[in-house]
């Protein structure tokens, strides 16, 4: 049994399922010379003519170009670019309906030929002693793309370096009235076969096998004396059959070999060119000549000469057709390729691109319209000549319904799209439209279904990001309020240590509780004397009830004040004076029980927690119970400063809160056991309201309330303050006395000295 | 032997089940609509069917009848059907979640199958032994399978037809039904029963 | 008597077959399969909010919990048709006629742009560019065309451009090609 490769070389020919018999028609251009396209007054070069992407665009509107010059630059594998036919102006780079079948408007640049025909310098080269990347920069710089209507990048198919078994150049041309590669053999075998040498040097191939139909005799001689010195140059002619030009067809036919489904022939060691490919590499490597012009048939029976025309690219189809002697019919067609996978022109000035291999003008008697399409009566011609062996039955009935799954699953995506189906059909169907519209709508749903994928993720990772800023600043607030509470407590501590400082540090010695408060008693004692020798002096009416209040506290006072001085002496402390408070309880807080102070601080701590709900400012409370010393804080001068302090920030707070609240707290907030406080403040209080009352008697005026309200505020705040320390005492005393003052300094003209 | 092949061939072909007994329309229409899940449920009835007709008789043949409660019957066969059915949910949804999931609801409506009670009191009418129970409870299962799947296909091709608006969906599937039920008339005769 | 009997058969008998399903139910335990994911995969993921619920995925939640499946516009009836098949239900059709014929994406006049970032917060996939009073761009590969960027732009400088069809995307609609009729000599 002869391997599959002496099978190829001794000439077997293989067979592929189906295929149809049209009538050729190729006679008509086939046995004529080819004409020469005279330069036409605008050639429109459309920037992409290939599968791919357009190349960076080199000129722009205004400028001249010379002949071969390139226009688009190959700045990616993908990019193949394009170039002047023949010297001229760039005229503009706009939108152009493109040569396709939908002809959507693509970029095309517009040239306006000179007549001059004036090349640019050309450079061969030698493909014997250039290496493998030069030759493929030349070919991909030439602009050449697969010239068999599907313009696939060349320099990507024949750069495979390792793997390849066999060359085919694709001769076939199975399709009817196409002739322009039958005469492209007859006349230009030789440069043909050049080209194939420089394929064999990329590609490096087992055998090389030229694909001829059986019914171009001219062009398989030609090509048959051209390949007769090189023995694997295989000229193989193939019985006449649609589709036999197809690239699967092609390599089922001469090497019995199948594609598999959704891959490359590439894949199974084969590479295909069509055989005006490889006449365009020749010349581009030979000549340095670009792919700026190729033969395309022009036949039909409106036309007087059906001919292959050897025209520029980028010419339009109207001046080729009037070349050729165009007699328009009534609801003419313009159909650009063959008349099976060919599609009509929507206007003439559509122009010829590098993948136009013929232009049909036909008589509506020749390629008469297709009749109204009807139902499917399921006679399985189609099945019997799709050459993929496919079901195009089903296929029509699915793509009806649009059940993507099962056309799936009946392989759609292996139809070549050859039109056999259709060309058999006894109902008319438009099989091969049914299925481009199916395919390009599963291509749709594929790339939704990405797309969906894609936002799907984004959206993910939206929400995770969304998610992380939220924790990151959660927790910078954390850090911060943790931060700032750390701070506080540090700065309360502080303001303790600074206390205890300044109690250390002052001319005093070091005092108990009890004479602290011994201490302040006598103050207040001078004080109080100091008020009464005053009150002597002013004769206004002071509120009864105050009066009867001083007298016994200031009996009760003195009497304390006794108290205290025998019971510190019976204790033999250093006390200078005790001053016991009227209360018995306070008295016995005074025999320093710390726990009776520590009680106290927190009771202080409660009023001072109370004043900071009913006052305006929470702010300034919150720190009051935090900062009070434990409860199981045991030095008595500790609670007493801790309690102080708690004080004066109640009397900050106060301070800003309602006047009326004002004096409110502070007896509030005192500790019962040390003072007299709340008597001393309310007689401070009452004398400012007695003088506040005398001046309004007698001023009557609007103004003077403000002016009260100062002394008013200080007076209490006098008295407070000096509880807070004995520095402060003075401090307090002082502004006391400017409080004072101030009230003596009312506009009200006398001070009515009425003895009460 | 003939005998159980005569059975086995009467209640395929001859008294199917759905197109002649007119029994069991409700998976028949319900889940016809693919092939696929026509497949999955051909087996659970099978399985069903089979072992449904099993219990029935055991039931029937030694606690029923001993204890002279007949009028239990209908009762207990419900009961037990209802139990195959859950243990083949059950073991379904074990071994083929994909199964489980295409057929659905349908799985635990094979227990008002109205075939699958009607095979069990048919058996109990129609006198048959242990043997001759299962084939009878097998051949019904078969016949239904087999109308199941044609129809399937059927319908298939049926929903991407150009059926008339009014006749779209169940309709034309109803129709469909009635014309293979009368094609399957020309099975009677074939079995002198 | 009998139907003391009568009892006490079936009871025995119902007793019998519990525990055969019992220990079936324990020997053939599986695990719940998540149909919420299903549900997911098929939604088309542009989180436009159309259907009433603030992304696919709670959509997805809310039909797994038995909410019709016809409300969503960007998948359209063949996202109906997928869920159908899965849930084993009746496909009906779309709820509303608003499903835009030609999709769009969003694109910013950026003469006019002020560089709030509305529309960046706005947007669900993160497909606009741009930073507090930097241009804001929107990348039209990641637009699904949700629409939600256009009401919070406080100078309304956000178009919806349908997508141009280019050769390769186009859907072989013959009829929509304008013919030049060739006058006869």
């Amino acid at each position: 049994m002869p391997s599959l490769f002496q099978q190829i070389k001794a000439g077997q020919i293989w067979d592929f399922h189906g295929g149809i018999h049209p009538p050729a028609r190729k006679k008509l251009t086939s046995q004529a010379a080819v004409a020469k396209m005279p330069l036409p007054d605008r050639l429109y070069i459309p920037l992409r003519q290939h599968i791919g992407v357009a190349g960076k665009i080199l000129v722009k509107a205004g400028d001249l170009v010379l002949k071969g010059q390139a226009l688009t630059g190959a700045d990616n594998a993908m990019a193949i670019p394009v170039h002047a036919p023949t010297s001229g102006k760039v005229l503009s780079i706009e939108p152009y309906p493109s040569a396709h079948p939908s002809a959507l408007p693509e970029p095309t640049l517009v040239l306006q030929p000179d007549g001059l025909d004036q090349w640019r310098p050309r450079h061969a080269l030698d493909y014997l002693h250039t290496d493998r990347a030069h030759l493929l920069a030349r070919i991909q710089q030439a602009g050449i793309a697969g010239m068999g209507g599907a313009g696939f990048p060349t320099h990507i198919k024949s750069g495979a370096s390792t793997g390849v078994d066999y060359l085919i150049v694709n001769a076939v041309e199975c399709e009817p009235y196409i002739s322009a590669d039958d005469v492209l053999m007859q006349h230009e075998a030789a440069t043909i076969v050049r080209g194939i040498d420089i394929l064999c040097k990329l590609l490096n191939p087992k055998a090389v096998l030229i694909g001829i139909e059986d019914d171009k005799p001219l062009a398989i001689a030609a090509m048959q004396q051209a390949c007769s010195g090189k023995s694997d140059y295989l000229v193989r002619v193939v019985p006449a059959k649609y589709p036999s030009g197809g690239e699967k067809q092609l390599i089922q036919l001469l090497t019995s070999k199948e594609v598999p489904n959704g891959r490359r022939p590439l894949d199974i060691g084969i590479v295909m060119q069509n055989v005006g490919t490889v006449f365009a590499i020749a010349q581009a490597v030979e000549d340095d000549i670009p792919l700026i012009s190729r033969i395309v048939t022009v036949v039909g029976q409106t036309l007087q000469h059906s001919q292959n025309v050897r025209a520029l690219i980028g010419t339009p189809v109207g001046a080729l057709l009037d070349l050729c002697g165009f007699a328009p019919e009534p609801q003419q067609r313009v159909i650009m390729g063959g008349p099976m996978m060919g599609f009509t022109l929507p206007t003439l000035q559509i122009p010829l691109v590098k993948t136009t291999n013929c232009i049909i003008a036909p008589t509506r008697h020749e390629l008469p319209a297709a009749g109204p399409e009807m139902d499917c009566i399921r006679c399985g011609a189609c099945a019997e000549v799709c050459p993929a062996v496919l079901l195009p039955q089903q296929l029509v009935w699915y793509a009806k319904a649009k059940d993507y799954d099962q056309l799936k699953s009946y392989n759609l995506a292996d139809c070549i799209e050859c039109g056999a189906c259709a060309y058999v059909c006894p109902s008319e169907i438009p099989l091969v439209q049914y299925y481009r519209v199916a395919k390009a709508e599963i291509r749709e749903l594929a790339r939704e279904e990405l797309k969906a994928e894609q936002a799907k993720a984004r959206f993910e990772a939206r929400n995770e990001r969304l998610e992380r800023d939220k924790q990151l600043r959660a927790e910078r607030n954390q850090a911060l309020a943790a931060q700032r509470q750390s701070m506080l407590a540090e700065q309360q501590k502080q303001q303790i240590i600074a206390a205890q400082q300044r109690l250390e540090q002052s001319d005093q010695p070091a005092l108990s509780k009890e004479q602290i408060i011994a201490e302040r008693e006598r103050k207040k004692a001078e004080a109080r004397a100091y008020q009464a020798a005053k009150a002597e002096t002013v004769t206004d009416t002071v509120p009864a009830a105050d009066q009867p209040a001083a007298d016994p506290r200031a009996a009760a006072v003195a009497a304390a004040i006794a108290r205290a001085k025998a019971k510190k002496q019976a204790d033999a402390a250093p006390v200078t004076e005790t001053v016991p408070a009227t209360e018995p309880d306070a008295d016995d807080a005074t025999t320093a029980d710390p726990r009776k102070a520590a009680v106290a601080a927190a009771i202080a701590r409660a009023k001072a927690k109370k004043l900071a709900e009913t006052a305006a400012e929470p702010a300034v409370a919150e720190p009051e119970p935090q900062k009070e010393p434990d409860p199981a804080e045991t030095d008595p001068r500790k609670a007493a400063v801790a309690a102080a302090i708690a004080r004066a920030k109640a009397k900050k707070l106060a301070e800003t809160a309602a006047e009326p609240a004002v004096t409110e707290p502070e007896p509030q907030k005192e500790p019962e056991h040390a003072e007299t406080d709340p008597r001393k403040a309310a007689v401070a209080a009452a004398i400012a309201r007695a003088k506040a009352k005398k001046l309004a008697e007698q001023a009557g005026t609007s103004a003077t309330p403000t002016e009260i309200s100062t002394p008013e505020s200080a007076e209490p705040a006098a008295p407070a303050a000096a509880i807070v320390d004995p520095a402060a005492v003075k401090q307090a005393a002082i502004a006391a006395a400017i409080a004072r003052a101030k009230a003596r300094q009312q506009p009200p003209p006398t001070e009515p000295e009425q003895p009460s | 032997m003939t005998e159980f092949f005569v059975l086995l061939i009467s209640t395929v072909l001859v008294n199917n089940f759905v197109l002649v007994k007119f029994l069991g329309l409700c998976p028949f229409m319900g889940v016809s609509n693919k092939l696929d899940s026509a497949m999955g449920m051909c087996l659970a009835t099978t399985f069903v069917l089979t072992l449904a007709s099993l219990c029935s008789y055991l039931v029937d043949q030694y606690i029923l009848a001993p204890l002279d409660l007949m009028y239990l019957r209908t009762l207990t066969f419900i009961l037990v059907i209802a139990v195959v059915v859950q243990f083949t949910e059950m073991v379904v949804h074990k071994t083929s979640p994909a199964l489980y999931r295409v057929l659905g609801i349908f799985l635990p409506l094979i227990t008002t199958n109205c075939a699958v009670l009607g095979v069990a009191l048919l058996n109990v009418k129609a006198d048959h032994g242990l043997f001759q129970s299962v084939v009878y409870g097998f051949g019904a299962s078969v016949g239904f399978s087999l109308v199941l799947v044609l129809f399937a296909a059927m319908r298939e091709r049926l929903a991407a037809a150009d059926v008339p608006l009014p006749f779209r969906g169940a309709s034309i599937g109803l129709v469909t039904a009635g014309l293979m039920s009368l094609a399957f008339l020309g099975f009677s005769g074939l079995v002198k029963s | 008597m009998s139907m003391l009997t009568a009892l006490l058969a079936l009871g025995a008998l119902a007793l019998v077959f519990g525990a055969i399903l019992g220990y079936a139910a324990l020997r053939f335990k599986v695990e719940a399969d998540p149909l919420v994911d299903q549900i997911d995969d098929i939604l088309p993921q542009t989180q436009c909010g159309q259907c009433g619920y603030p992304g696919c995925r709670p959509y997805a939640e809310a039909i797994a919990n038995g909410d019709a499946i016809n409300k969503c516009p960007p998948g359209g009836d063949a996202a109906i048709k997928k869920l159908a098949d899965l849930l084993g239900v009746a496909a009906p059709a779309l709820d509303s006629a608003q499903t835009p014929a030609v999709k769009r994406v969003a694109f910013i006049r950026e003469d006019e742009c002020i560089g709030c970032t509305k529309c960046i917060q706005a947007c669900p996939v993160d497909a606009i560019l741009g930073a507090s009073k930097q241009m804001h761009t929107v990348i039209s590969n990641e637009c699904t065309g949700c629409d939600l960027c256009v009401e919070p732009c406080p100078v309304n400088c956000i178009d919806m451009v349908p997508l141009q069809v280019t050769p390769d995307r186009w859907k072989w609609d013959l009829q929509a090609i304008p013919v030049t009729i060739v006058e006869s000599n």
